[in-house]
């Protein structure tokens, strides 16, 4: 397929984006002289659970509310992202340490009950944990539950499937390279759902239109940082230049592998993955799919010019079928 | 502390509070949020079984009658344009009043499921070959006033040669209609349909030539009755070949295609497909059991279409289409590394 496909300029834009590596997706939209390529390092490994990144996203981009119900998964009633719910933050509850910290449940080999049967006579030296005997200091093994917190969000991809797939051009490239929706343009096709390879965007009930994270282009263009950043008590989301956030999330992981947390790992950072990088990344401690994120996405389009290419050959099988049929009997 | 866990099918581990053991390794190891996943952790993990990608937001009859219709009226095309040069002007006739309505059902179809029909003339703000949707929104802005015209040139007998000049347009566009909504769903994050691209677009022109087929059987004249015999006889039987190979070569992603919703309408879409050649090639003597078949043959496309419709809304509901093979592919390129946490509990970390 040639890039210079009826030699128009979005057509090539976006094949280049499918067909080409790492270079700055703004420059390939055709943004000739803008800022660097910012974007999100969401550090799960800090992260609290307080939400205070939803309720902030919710209230300056006023989405509407989309349900109030209790879900029974752990903390999380939001479950996930839609066209009123840009940041998402997940609950998971395991059984499992985490290096280096003490959760404090667990008692083992002397806890309360155990020594209960002892009644109170129960030597202190044996009741090291009981609620009224002060232990010995020594935490023992760690505890044998942890809780996986993380803030959700759009990733901004490098080589994005909503942007590639939407007919009307309501999807954009903005100077900073993240993605965003034209409201006034949307006709609420819904092509730019299914294309997404990790269920960001999605379409708002009783209006038709597609809707996502703007990365708050209207705060960003000001020189602000986006909302749910601000609001971030622990800096667990951070807004920033692409390039340094990397650099900053390469030393975080680094960090934490020398202090045993060996399932920190980074996810989306990689230019060379199947989106071509996000723009918003993660710090993950367990695999992604365990947050509900694809463990190995891959934009649809990259698929596109094969795509193509069989359609035109089922369009030839399709004329040779019908010029077929011509020969034989008439009736 | 209590063992006792509350999860989405209510609560497990229910032990009395009495008998609850502190910190004891007791019961069995929990499921990673409380989950119940239906495959075993080593193959798949997912977030409480919620799924990975937003399913389309399309709807039925829309989607699916779009993807039929637009079918029949493409292949609709390119045989009258067969017929009206090997003289057979009475199938010539009924192809384009077929492909006409065909079409206009189609826009009709694609249009309704907007989320905003009003602003469908947005799909020609831009030209964006990335985008099939946009791609045959402007094939259907060439091919539906041309299928018109043809078909209004054929019923009335005015304006022959433009008549001619629009069949011939119309017939040349028809194949790219039928087919060019293969790529509009295998274009998406959706697995049962994207791993599909290479046999989606065969398996869409074969039931696009087994519609209209279809058609010219049924309301076409028993005395040219030959073509789309033949058309949608093999139409039928290349329709079930490649959905059966399509359904097998994707494997565990094809699931959809053979169970639930997806798969009684393809299996339902078989059915009438084979009834229909079977009828259809019985009824060369009998023109109504020739007209009998071409139904069956245009009800078993549009099943096909549907079947096909109902697997992808099924595979996008399903964290583990989007997760095993994922998982499964990262495991070959870089194998154990960032796998999911587990073993058994209690296992302490360096």
């Amino acid at each position: 397929m040639s890039r210079t496909f009826l030699g128009s300029p979005v057509t090539r834009a976006s094949l280049d984006e499918v067909t080409h590596g790492d270079t700055d997706p703004a420059t390939l939209s055709g943004h000739a002289d803008h800022p660097a390529r910012m974007g999100f390092f969401t550090d799960t490994s800090v992260c609290i659970g307080c939400k205070a990144c939803e309720v902030a996203c919710k209230e300056w981009n006023k989405l509407p509310e989309d349900g109030i119900a209790l879900t029974g998964m752990s903390y999380d009633n939001t479950v996930g992202l839609g066209a009123d719910t840009w940041r998402h933050v997940a609950f998971i509850e395991q059984r499992k340490p985490i290096a280096g910290q003490f959760s404090g449940v667990a008692h083992e080999p002397v806890g309360p009950l155990h020594a209960a049967p002892k009644g109170s006579g129960t030597p202190p030296e044996e009741a090291t944990v009981t609620p009224t005997t002060p232990g010995t200091g020594d935490a023992g093994e760690p505890g044998d539950l942890r809780w996986l917190m993380s803030s959700d969000v759009c990733k901004h991809c490098t080589h994005a499937a909503c942007l590639d797939v939407c007919p009307t051009g309501a999807l954009v490239r903005t100077e900073f390279g993240t993605v965003i929706v034209q409201e006034d343009v949307c006709n609420g096709c819904g092509y730019c759902i299914p294309a997404c390879p990790y269920g960001v965007i999605d379409q708002r009930e009783g209006d038709g239109r597609a809707f996502k994270c703007t990365l708050c282009y209207d705060r960003t263009s000001v020189g602000a940082e986006p909302a749910c950043a601000k609001a971030c008590p622990t800096d667990s989301i951070q807004f920033g230049e692409l390039d340094e956030l990397r650099e900053r999330a390469q030393r975080r992981v680094e960090q934490l592998h020398e202090n045993g947390v060996t399932d920190a790992r980074l996810y989306g950072h990689d230019p060379g993955d199947g989106v071509g990088g996000d723009g918003a990344f993660f710090l993950l401690l367990d695999a992604p799919e365990v947050y509900g994120l694809p463990p190995d996405p891959v934009v649809p389009t990259r698929d596109l010019p094969a795509m193509w290419k069989h359609v035109g050959l089922a369009a030839v099988s399709l004329v040779g079928l019908v010029v077929g049929s011509v020969l034989g009997r008439r009736a | 502390m209590s063992e006792s866990e509350v999860t989405r099918e209510g609560i497990q581990h229910r032990r009395p509070g009495r008998e609850a053991l502190t910190g004891a390794r007791s019961g069995g190891r929990r499921r990673r949020g409380g989950e119940r996943p239906v495959v075993p952790d080593a193959t798949f993990t997912s977030y409480y079984g919620k799924p990975i990608i937003n399913g389309p937001v399309w709807n039925s009859p829309d989607i699916p009658g779009y993807f039929f219709t637009g079918g029949l009226a493409g292949a609709s095309s390119a045989m009258a344009l067969v017929a009206d040069l090997s003289g057979r002007t009475g199938l010539a006739k009924v192809a384009k009043t077929g492909s006409a309505v065909g079409v206009f059902l189609s826009l009709l179809g694609l249009v309704h499921d907007l989320g905003r029909p009003g602003r469908f003339l947005n799909m020609l703000r831009v030209f964006k070959v990335t985008s099939p949707m946009s791609v045959g929104s402007w094939l259907l802005t060439a091919y539906g006033p041309a299928a018109t015209v043809a078909a209004g040139s054929a019923v009335t007998g005015l304006l022959p040669r433009i008549g001619a000049t629009a069949t011939a347009g119309a017939a040349l566009l028809g194949p790219g209609v039928s087919t060019y909504t293969a790529a509009l769903v295998t274009d998406t994050a959706v697995p049962a349909w994207h791993d599909a691209y290479r046999e989606m677009p065969f398996l869409f022109a074969a039931s696009s030539a087994a519609s209209a087929g279809g058609l010219g059987l049924l309301a076409g004249p028993s005395s040219e009755a030959g073509l789309p015999r033949r058309l949608g006889v093999t139409g039928a039987l290349a329709e079930i070949a490649i959905g059966r190979f399509m359904e097998k070569r994707l494997g565990m992603v094809g699931e959809p295609y053979s169970q639930g919703k997806g798969g009684r309408y393809m299996k339902g879409g078989e059915k009438f497909l084979a009834a229909g050649a079977a009828a259809a090639a019985a009824g060369r003597r009998r023109p109504v059991l020739a007209r009998i078949g071409g139904a069956l043959m245009l009800v078993g496309s549009a099943m096909t279409r549907w079947g096909v419709f109902e697997a992808g809304m099924a595979s996008a509901d399903d964290p583990k289409y989007t997760v095993a093979p994922q998982r499964e592919r990262l495991e070959t390129r870089q194998p154990r590394d960032h796998r999911p946490a587990e073993g058994p509990r209690g296992e302490a970390q360096p």
